[in-house]
């Protein structure tokens, strides 16, 4: 059992879904960035995502694109990654890393794997590896003793979610709508139905993500979600903020009405 | 192996779970029309009346000179309508997308040719179309813009990354995730998720299949060689693929060089780089060792592309075909001596696969009889051979 397993059976008995943040590697610097995770943790975030920079993200919208090209320009590497991974497993959240496959590959499958689970990490989420193309990584995660997290669509068959969740674990990452990250005024309707359609397939914990931004939103989804997973809004605002410190105020606060919102679903 | 959208260990599916619905959708959709009479009687007719095929073949006698007395041999693709071979491909997968009862196309271009050939096929189908296209590109290529706009297709400038074909092919990806219902992503290589690189080559494989008859009546024998420039390898897989069951004829792809490989400003993705994932598919990529794509570079906007098909990169591994780098500094000089010596101005693209043919003509020697894919014409690109060569404009 991961320490993303027990955060998620235990917001499940506390009848609310989980907050998940995403912050990526080396931003706004590898020193913000481990400060960041130290804000959100003690704000009451209880899962975190550190994505690993990649420099072709089709599945996100530009604010994280801008997030991640000021990280890849300062050099960060998996080793950073794998840093920022035990900076927030020492806070005591979950901690798991977002990234595309390539840079998985090229580090080494295998290595990788054990890599997270050598630094607290609970799962990898990793949003354009296919089922199909899976088999050394389902290995390779299955050894470490740490979760395949992928992402499911609204546009995703119904057979298709069963094959996609039997192979995941930790939680179903639900994409909320057709499209890429960012924030988005209203999360579509689409992703209540989406949800409903996981339940059908599987018992695991179905978090949703892509758009959401405010407490609102954490609100509505908490209804029948287990988690809430929210990026763009934290990025914006550390890339909006005229100093690290006016940023990690801010995303400070975000997190804690977002920790309420999750609270407030059912 | 060649099986489920794999060639050997490369090719496959890297995409976003939105997508795949929309793959299998096209999959099934390009199976069925490669046996449905119907729709290759109506592409076949298009190629007739539209396009110009089948292309003719011209034999470069004053040229051949200069590549060890070797008889070369030109395929014209430059004369199909829109000036290059990427007609045939946009034709096809126009078909598809009404068949598919989809409204609207999306591409990516990078010098323009397939933008150019994906505004044609729109306004021939009565498809909208919306062209992504690095900012950097759209200032060097200005000319294709305003004729995208003409064709009644939306051009839309992408200033993300590089500003090149790389991000114009991430921003075509991420608008098709949002708008997968209703819309068709008109890739224009070989690259790409399965099906792309199959569908893709299907649709240019008839470059091939008329070639290798044109060369039996011609020359009453196959070619030794058969040569194209490889970007994305769209063009070289169309004319090599007819021939890969002919064992005695060597296929040459020719790659950018740039500055040349060691000085790593190339886009030689075989030649220069390593197995890895870009774009939806396993093939060879030019990358750092932390896995990020990095920046190529060819005074070719076409073949300025940092990935590359990978049935090339299999075709490669099992020494099926070879691949070369061929410099910018060689392929203008065989850019300049095809225009002096035939009468015919190259794509710069094209001019790699020339410069490719000087040399294994001289390797062969004058025996030898090849055959060389001239994918494009060269009137996109005199403002760039005229500044290469110091002619005023």
């Amino acid at each position: 059992m991961t320490q993303l397993d027990q955060v998620m059976a235990k917001v499940r008995q506390e009848n609310r879904a989980a907050l998940i943040a995403y912050i990526p590697a080396g931003f706004p610097s590898q020193e913000g960035c481990a400060k960041a995770i130290r804000v959100l943790a003690d704000a009451g975030v209880d899962a975190i995502e550190i994505g690993f920079p990649y420099s072709d993200p089709v599945m996100d919208g530009p604010v994280i694109q801008e997030a991640a090209d000021i990280s890849i320009k300062a050099g960060t590497k998996a080793a950073d990654v794998f840093a920022a991974l035990k900076v927030a497993s020492d806070t005591g959240v979950a901690a798991v890393v977002m990234t595309y496959w390539n840079p998985i590959a090229k580090y080494g499958v295998e290595k990788f794997a054990q890599s997270i689970a050598d630094n607290g990490g609970s799962g990898v989420i990793t949003p354009d590896l296919t089922i199909e193309e899976s088999d050394e990584w389902i290995a390779a995660t299955g050894k470490s003793g740490i979760n395949p997290i992928y992402v499911v669509a609204p546009s995703t068959s119904n057979e298709r979610l069963k094959n996609v969740t039997a192979k995941t674990g930790g939680f179903v990452y639900a994409a909320s709508m057709m499209g890429v990250t960012g924030s988005r005024d209203a999360v579509s309707s689409t992703a209540s139905e989406l949800v409903s359609r996981v339940r059908t397939v599987t018992e695991l914990p179905i978090s949703v993500g892509l758009g959401v931004s405010t407490r609102e939103q954490a609100k509505s989804l908490a209804a029948y979600a287990d988690g809430v997973i929210v990026g763009s809004a934290f990025i914006k605002l550390l890339l909006d903020a005229p100093s690290e410190q006016a940023g990690l105020d801010a995303i400070s606060d975000l997190a804690k009405e977002l920790a309420l919102g999750v609270r407030e679903g059912r | 192996m060649i099986i489920d959208g794999h060639f050997g260990e490369y090719g496959g599916r890297f995409v976003p779970e939105a997508l795949i619905g929309a793959l299998e959708e096209l999959e099934a959709a390009h199976k069925a029309s490669q046996e449905d009479p119907s729709f290759i009687a109506e592409l076949t007719e298009l190629h007739r009346t539209y396009t110009g095929r089948p292309s003719i073949i011209t034999e470069a006698k004053r040229f051949g000179e200069h590549a060890g007395g070797a008889r070369i041999f030109l395929k014209r693709e430059d004369l199909n309508h829109t000036g290059s071979h990427k007609i045939n491909n946009v034709l096809g997968q126009a078909l598809l997308t009404k068949r598919m009862g989809k409204k609207r196309i999306i591409a990516e271009t990078g010098a323009g040719q397939h933008g150019v050939a994906s505004a044609t096929a729109a306004a021939l189908m009565g498809l909208e179309c919306v062209v992504y296209m690095g900012e950097e590109d759209t200032r060097r290529q200005a000319l294709n813009v305003a004729r995208m706009k003409l064709l009644g297709a939306e051009v839309v400038p992408v200033t993300s990354g590089s500003k090149t074909l790389k991000d114009a092919i991430n921003e075509a990806m991420r608008d098709w995730v949002t708008n997968v219902a209703d819309t068709h992503y008109m890739l224009g290589t070989v690259a790409g998720p399965h099906p792309f690189p199959t569908m893709v080559r299907d649709f240019h494989k008839i470059i091939g299949i008329e070639a290798r008859e044109q060369m039996l009546t011609l020359t009453g024998k196959l070619p030794d060689a058969v040569l194209a420039c490889v970007g994305g390898g769209s063009n070289a897989i169309g004319i090599f693929n007819a021939f890969i069951p002919d064992a005695n004829v060597r296929l040459i792809g020719l790659e950018a060089g740039g500055d040349g490989v060691e000085t790593g400003r190339h886009a030689a993705t075989i030649t220069g780089g390593s197995p890895g994932v870009l774009h939806g598919t396993r093939s060879y990529v030019l990358q750092d060792d932390n896995g990020q794509t990095i920046e190529s570079h060819s005074i070719s906007a076409g073949l300025d592309y940092p990935g590359v098909g990978p049935e090339h990169a299999y075709l490669h591994d099992i020494g099926r075909a070879e691949y070369r780098a061929i410099n910018d500094d060689a392929a203008m000089a065989a850019f300049e001596l095809l225009c002096k010596t035939e009468g015919i101005i190259p794509a710069i693209e094209t001019a790699h696969a020339l410069a490719g043919a000087l040399v294994i003509g001289k390797e062969i020697g004058p025996d030898a009889n090849l055959l060389i894919n001239l994918s494009g014409r060269g009137d996109k690109d005199v403002q760039t051979a005229a500044e290469y060569f110091g002619i005023p404009l």
